[in-house]
């Protein structure tokens, strides 16, 4: 490096130092400490004791964890394809050229930013099975409504409360919508394209780039899901809807167990990794980038 | 753009009516859980159990709100969340921008390196590092207080708001930037006197997100916060509801006072948050 060369490279991070200090701190640090604690006995009080894999064994064998694995996954599996969907649909409708569109937009928004605590417990009376909103209107039209919060549902009706929020994915699909070149669907057009064609050939590639953006975000954010459910019921009816998010909060703040949450972490570090890797790794066969010549 | 329907025939006259229908439709959907909400807030313990439901319960029973506020502070949890979120939206203001500026304008070895780094931190998630972080917090003396919600705000405020800004710091031109070198400005005057002015608009997009996230964080003050006296709204509405969640009029009383403040950042924010993915655009 040149005398300027080294000077910018001090200046750079000299920038960038709130961000470099905020990294190691609270990134790098913590992600190297929780692996050593996750090899740990540990709790809040007292000595860390080296165990091994011991609490990775442990995970397998405990019944709660890996119910709380597999429900993660069962929210994961019901809320990124629903939510794509939703959020899809929500999208075309609302970039229609009608004059009240914006009404429409800005309700249909409202939704997503309204905190998860406060729209849990309206969930709670929206879906309650006696006098809840829902089964009063399936009453109504002569159905026995459910119980929304039973073992069996919970995590439907969790699944479907987190539809309330499609309003951000509907955002980022409209962007993508509204950048599509209006030459594509014109000459499609004169071909003879039917509006099913037209859909399927030039608006689903064409906003593959934020589809890829939506299913990574959205699947990192499924597998923490953590507020609907620890607000709504705890984690029950007989730990139906507890996911692994909040069996780790429980297992550290709760009961102590510092170490056995490091190995959860850890493992939802790697669930994570591995969905991410596959997401990636499938894009070059649906992902396409208009006008790059990569 | 992919439209439904063209504006001539008759065809796309049914067309456009048949969309308004499923959109007025749609948006009912989203609004009515918040309707039931405030419908229910206003009724009295016997018009709960009405069949069918009375939509306007007449007269209002207020006295709901009355009875809610004695056992759910309602203006103290205000208060603190408030605290919160200013805190944060400081930290934010101050150090983003500073941070992208070092991303966008400043030519150094590694600025790419470490501008990648930052983005893949995205993908980590959060629940990896909460228990470390917590010990660190621990062992500062800084747990049942507000610094473990406010401080790391000042670190940059998180890798998307620091992504946002330098994407739109790549906009404005090198040229402006390097005339002012020539005359012999710093890259903190620089920074200060012609890139900051200029960031506006960005900037208050990363205020709304801040805000949003720094209001509606419930896993951060649960962690971190024991003393009901600190407890942001966040807190302190699912523990009304845990304690007298049954009482539904006065629940739904407690959670429309609880909305009101998103409801009024809304109306202020909902232009900017609607149409800000189009300033900046989530590629490049």
């Amino acid at each position: 490096m040149s005398k300027t060369e080294r000077k910018e490279f001090i200046k750079g991070l000299l920038f960038i130092s709130p961000w470099l200090i905020g990294f190691l701190i609270f990134t790098v640090y913590p992600i190297f400490a929780s692996l050593y604690m996750s090899f740990t006995e540990y709790s809040i009080v007292g000595e860390s004791k080296w165990i091994g894999f011991s609490n990775y064994k442990k995970l397998f064998t405990d019944i709660l964890s890996m119910k709380a694995i597999s429900n993660t996954l069962y929210y994961a599996a019901g809320l990124v394809p629903l939510g794509l969907i939703v959020g899809l649909v929500l999208a075309i409708l609302l970039v229609q050229p009608l004059k009240e569109i914006i009404f429409y937009r800005t309700t249909i928004y409202f939704p997503s930013i309204v905190p998860a605590f406060a729209f849990a417990t309206i969930g709670v009376w929206f879906f309650n099975p006696y006098i809840g909103f829902m089964n009063n209107l399936l009453k109504l039209i002569g159905i026995q409504g459910p119980f929304w919060l039973s073992e069996q549902w919970v995590k439907r009706t969790i699944i479907l409360m987190a539809q309330w929020g499609a309003g951000g994915t509907a955002l980022i699909y409209m962007a993508a919508i509204k950048d599509i070149p209006k030459e594509l669907y014109e000459s499609a057009e004169l071909d003879g394209a039917t509006a099913w064609q037209r859909f399927w050939h030039i608006t689903v590639p064409m906003i593959s780039p934020a589809t890829l953006y939506y299913l990574v975000i959205a699947t990192l954010g499924a597998l923490q899901i953590f507020d609907l459910p620890n607000i709504m019921t705890g984690g029950g009816p007989a730990n139906s809807s507890l996911s692994f998010v909040m069996y780790l909060y429980q297992n550290a703040f709760r009961y102590g167990y510092m170490g056995y949450a490091a190995s959860m972490a850890w493992i939802l570090f790697i669930i994570s990794f591995v969905l991410t890797m596959l997401i990636f790794g499938t894009t070059r066969y649906w992902v396409f980038y208009y006008g790059a010549r990569r | 753009m992919y439209y439904l329907f063209k504006n001539k025939t008759l065809r796309s006259f049914i067309f456009r009516n048949v969309v308004r229908l499923i959109l007025i439709f749609i948006t009912f959907i989203y609004i009515l859980p918040f309707i039931w909400m405030l419908s229910t807030s206003f009724k009295d313990d016997r018009e709960l159990f009405l069949f069918p439901p009375k939509w306007f319960p007449w007269p209002p029973v207020w006295q709901n709100y009355n009875k809610a506020l004695q056992r759910f502070p309602f203006f103290k949890y205000l208060k603190n969340s408030a605290i919160i979120t200013v805190g944060a939206l400081i930290g934010t203001l101050l150090s983003c921008p500073l941070v992208a500026y070092g991303f966008s304008k400043i030519r150094w070895k590694g600025r790419d390196f470490f501008f990648y780094l930052m983005l893949s931190t995205m993908m980590l998630p959060g629940a990896v590092t909460i228990i470390p972080t917590f010990m660190i917090f621990k062992t500062l003396g800084w747990i049942n207080t507000f610094l473990p919600l406010i401080v790391p705000a000042f670190l940059g405020g998180g890798a998307g708001s620091i992504f946002l800004v330098r994407q739109f710091f790549n906009t404005i031109p090198d040229d402006l930037v390097d005339a002012a070198k020539v005359d012999g400005a710093s890259d903190l005057q620089i920074y200060l006197r012609i890139v900051l002015p200029l960031a506006k608009p960005v900037l208050f997009l990363i205020s709304l997100f801040t805000f949003l996230g720094a209001w509606n964080n419930y896993f951060g003050p649960l962690i971190y916060l024991t003393d009901e006296n600190k407890y942001p709204l966040s807190l302190g509405l699912p523990t009304f509801f845990s304690l007298y969640g049954t009482y539904w009029n006065q629940m739904m009383a407690a959670a429309t006072m609880s909305v009101i403040p998103t409801i009024i950042f809304f109306v202020i924010a909902q232009k900017y948050l609607i149409e800000g993915i189009k300033i900046t655009g989530i590629k490049e």
